[in-house]
């Protein structure tokens, strides 16, 4: 299935998670946050999140601004 | 001096400037910036994670104990405005932002009706609401009574430096008095951040005026040192504007 990820085609297996994804990407331990479709995942439900085919996945982090 | 703290929803910060990290040519500079300003308070923007992300602005703020606000610049709409914050709380353990809705690129100024929506929801969410703003008092009012912990009204769009296009309308919101209100955007230099205090801000938010500045550090102690002028001055009571001379020294 194909997910975006930060604007970026992704191929990944069936049942795949948010966690997986985020596994991929390297992300910190701390300073991240997720959204899925528009919609703010918290970390604890990282791993029980499934991904479907066509998904968008935004990783934020802050950055110098404002 | 007596300590004349700024308290924004029950915190108290012995620095009434509020510095953005927008615009800074690197980190070190950054950092000097940010230590010569006193601030205790900094803005951060909410961006994709990609290698340049990772250039660690958290951790030096981390480093120095001042807090991070982050904003929700970039966004258009009160849905996206929402959907920022509620990722900032999440990514920076904190309740606090900057709600930034704006209108147009060519503006960059806020959007009232988006503005004020997104403001009533994030409230409602539990989040502690610092408004961007026109330097209009009568959405000003409406923001404070939606709940915002402080209102920030523009001095002139932002990165312009200006300085405050309206004095009189930052005159009347300070003059409504119910939270502490932060001139935010538009400041160029110190003498304009000494005049927001002196119309009575409570604290002043500024970036690209220090970190575009040919020498960044420098401005930032000017700034420091313009807020703080600004604000003795407004306590100590200005003597009232004459049309003719009043002499000094005794005439006989």
């Amino acid at each position: 299935m194909t997910v975006t990820v930060n604007g970026v085609c992704w191929e990944l297996l069936e049942g795949a998670t948010l966690a997986d994804v985020l596994v991929r990407l390297d992300v910190p331990a701390r300073g991240v946050a997720v959204a899925l479709d528009g919609a703010m995942v918290p970390r604890p439900s990282w791993p029980a999140t499934a991904l479907a085919d066509g998904a968008g996945v935004e990783v934020l982090t802050a950055v110098q601004g404002g | 001096m007596a300590d004349d703290p700024l308290v924004i929803a029950g915190r108290t910060f012995g620095s009434r400037l509020v510095l953005g990290t927008g615009g800074a040519a690197n980190m070190a500079v950054l950092e000097r910036a940010l230590l010569a300003s006193g601030t205790e308070l900094t803005t951060v923007a909410m961006r994709r994670l990609d290698a340049a992300a990772r250039t660690g602005v958290l951790d030096l703020l981390r480093r120095h104990s001042i807090e991070p606000l982050p904003n929700t610049a970039g966004c258009r709409s009160a849905a996206e405005a929402v959907l920022t914050a509620q990722l900032a709380r999440e990514a920076l353990e904190t309740s606090w932002v900057k709600l930034e809705v704006v209108a147009d690129d060519r503006t960059l100024l806020p959007d009232p009706i988006e503005l004020l929506d997104a403001a009533e929801q994030l409230v409602d969410a539990g989040f502690t609401v610092l408004p961007y703003s026109n330097d209009d008092p009568v959405l000003a009012r409406k923001l404070a009574d939606a709940g915002c912990a402080a209102v920030m009204p523009l001095g002139s769009p932002i990165g312009t430096g200006l300085g405050i296009g309206n004095p009189h309308n930052i005159e009347m919101i300070v003059a409504e008095g119910s939270v502490p209100v932060i001139l935010d955007a538009g400041i160029g230099t110190a003498s304009q951040a000494a005049l927001a205090m002196e119309l009575g801000c409570d604290a002043v938010l500024l970036a690209t005026a220090v970190t575009r500045a040919d020498d960044p550090v420098r401005m930032a102690e000017a700034m420091r040192l313009g807020v703080q002028a600004g604000r003795h001055a407004r306590l100590a009571g200005r003597i009232p504007r004459r049309f003719w001379a009043h002499a000094s020294s005794p005439r006989t």
